[in-house]
């Protein structure tokens, strides 16, 4: 084995896992069951995982439709639509905070409309916080679901027509239940993004403790003068995020 | 005879075309024979309504399915078609008991009346031991009694069955064969079998439909068709050397270079001649004695075939000889070798073009 390769990869390894490692190092473990009960850190974990999960339904609903069009449908500029979609994989989350600000905010296209006719605010509510996660991580589910229906035998669909299933009933009982391991997949990617979501999250809903201050906000904040709480934040999205890598292992990690 | 199929198909796309009649009475078994890109599957995709034809008519019990000429068309999933196909398309995430209870259930039945229906076809298929079992849990030939339990659930009048044992072993395939005759014998529609196989078709068919290039080229009982090949496709299908020619009593001219085969048969005008590979006898020297044709050939081949060689001739008119390996040992065959070949009249067969 040439060390000309060994040495950078002992290098990048040792740069992808040190940060990890001095969390743990650093945390106080002597405090830790204490301060893992403070009111602040449970809610807004509570928070947390309530808006990524409520984000992650909201993509399903919305964005399975819009994946089985993109693989199923023949229409001029899906191109276009599909690159479309893929736009805020690239975007700088705050630049999407500010977009979803100029839409949605009070004074925003659809915004004000919103708040006229139902004197309804997106901007600075938990419903904010699930938007501006949803924007963010639709894609990763888009793609995900896309490239499973792609995948998918369409022959099957022709052979639920032949025994009497229409279009939607074909959906439901047969196209669903065939992708349903890209949904799944999907899903979770999704839901780990939308957790870990920061820069649209503080630029559209703000930071707001108990309302819009999820734990990536929380640890921000806790590290303006608060070290240790900042650690124990930190240390319970590495948890949850080394669980889903877990949760995931068979499906991506374990297929070499 | 009143037909409970009567379609013509007609299937436009630019480099093909199909263009093809077919009947068939209720309780009547046909099979679609042809080589690949014949266009047996577009016959049965369209027969299923998975795709549109462009002219022609699908018309089952006296009902229009499709008839683009009077804009009827009706889907896929209001035809009382059944299909099987060629890899069964079990539903990967139901059990063999749900995929034949599918059809059921998309029909109104509930789910308990569906599963207890089911539950009957996988007894008539001989599966009920395997009712829970997911499809990939199944061998080849459990999942094509599954998918033809899932097809005949719904009582279909039409009953499509695409290569059904194609994907099979030789040895399931036996098996697998006489026991799909005797569901098709007791099925009460129409029955189309889509295959390239000639045995699957000469076991399980009533009639023959052949078709090339889109076209049908040769109709009727096995009787008729393995004696009276009208296609070198055909006459292969059938392993008969088949030749084209003017007869002349019973003398048939092929071709324009004076090559003439003696049959016993008389007729006058445009004819065929067929005989086995297995008439053929190979001689080093010129015979002479017996009635007989002769003439001079090359060996262009030698394969096995069965417990005999199979043995390609050119010259004159290309063969197919078969000969015991005994006799071949006699001769020396080798490639390229020139030989005499010699056909009984007796053996030869001519009916009209």
């Amino acid at each position: 084995m040439p060390i000309a390769l060994l040495l950078p990869a002992t290098l990048g390894l040792l740069f992808l896992i040190l940060p990890l490692a001095g969390l743990v190092i650093r945390a106080p473990w002597s405090t830790l069951p204490q301060r893992l009960t403070e009111p602040g850190v449970l809610t807004a974990l509570r928070l947390s995982l309530q808006c990524a999960t409520l984000a992650t339904l909201l993509c399903l609903v919305l964005g399975v439709p819009l994946a089985w069009l993109l693989a199923r449908v023949q229409f001029t500029g899906r191109r276009f639509v599909r690159a479309l979609v893929t736009v805020p994989l690239v975007l700088p989350p705050v630049v999407g905070g500010v977009a979803l600000l100029l839409v949605f905010g009070r004074n925003g296209l659809v915004g004000s409309w919103l708040d006229d006719t139902f004197g309804f605010t997106l901007p600075f509510t938990t419903t904010g916080v699930v938007v501006a996660e949803a924007f963010v991580a639709m894609p990763f589910l888009i793609i995900a679901v896309e490239g499973a229906l792609r995948g998918a035998d369409t022959r099957y669909e022709e052979a639920a027509a032949t025994l009497g299933a229409g279009r939607w009933t074909t959906f439901t009982h047969v196209t669903l239940p065939l992708v349903a391991p890209g949904i799944a997949a999907g899903a979770v990617l999704c839901w780990a993004r939308a957790l870990g979501e920061f820069g649209a999250t503080i630029t559209f809903a703000g930071n707001y403790p108990g309302t819009t201050q999820t734990m990536p906000l929380a640890v921000y904040l806790a590290l303006e003068n608060d070290l240790d709480a900042a650690i124990v934040l930190s240390l319970i999205l590495l948890v949850v995020s080394v669980a889903i890598l877990a949760a995931l292992r068979d499906r991506w990690i374990g297929s070499t | 005879m009143t037909s409970t199929l009567d379609a013509h198909l007609v299937v436009d796309r630019g480099t093909f075309s199909l263009d093809i009649d077919l009947h068939i009475a209720a309780g009547e078994v046909v099979a679609l024979l042809g080589p690949n890109g014949a266009g047996k599957t577009t016959a049965l995709r369209a027969l299923a309504g998975l795709e549109a034809l462009t002219a022609g008519y699908v018309s089952l019990d006296g009902a229009d399915l499709d008839r683009p000429e009077r804009r009827v068309w009706i889907p896929t999933e209001h035809r009382p078609v059944g299909v099987v196909f060629q890899d069964y398309l079990l539903f990967p995430h139901l059990s063999a008991l749900d995929n034949v209870a599918f059809g059921p259930r998309r029909h109104g039945v509930d789910r308990r009346t569906a599963r207890a229906q089911a539950a009957q076809w996988l007894a008539r298929v001989g599966l009920t031991d395997h009712a829970r079992r997911k499809p990939r849990q199944l061998s080849g030939g459990q999942a094509q009694r599954v998918a033809l339990a899932r097809a005949l659930a719904l009582h279909p009048k039409l009953l499509l069955l695409d290569e059904p044992l194609a994907a099979l072993d030789a040895r399931t395939r036996l098996e697998t064969r006489a026991e799909l005759q005797r569901h098709l014998t007791e099925h009460p529609g129409a029955t189309l079998l889509v295959t390239h196989d000639p045995l699957d078709a000469l076991v399980l068919a009533d009639r023959l439909v052949i078709i090339e290039d889109g076209r049908v080229v040769q109709e009727g009982d096995a009787t008729t068709i393995t004696a009276r090949p009208r296609t070198e496709y055909v006459a292969q299908l059938v392993g008969l050397n088949l030749y084209r020619g003017r007869a002349d009593g019973t003398t048939v001219h092929l071709g324009d270079d004076g090559f003439t085969l003696t049959t016993t048969d008389r007729l006058d005008g445009d004819a065929f001649v067929a005989f086995r590979p297995a008439a053929v006898a190979l001689h080093p020297e010129q015979p002479h004695g017996s009635p007989r044709n002769t003439w001079p050939a090359t060996i262009a081949g030698i394969q096995r075939h069965g417990d005999n060689l199979r043995i390609q001739l050119t010259g004159p008119i290309p063969v197919a000889a078969d000969i015991t390996p005994a006799a071949a040992a006699h001769l020396h065959l080798a490639l390229g070798q020139p030989v005499w070949a010699a056909v009984k009249a007796t053996e030869t067969r001519a009916y009209p073009a």
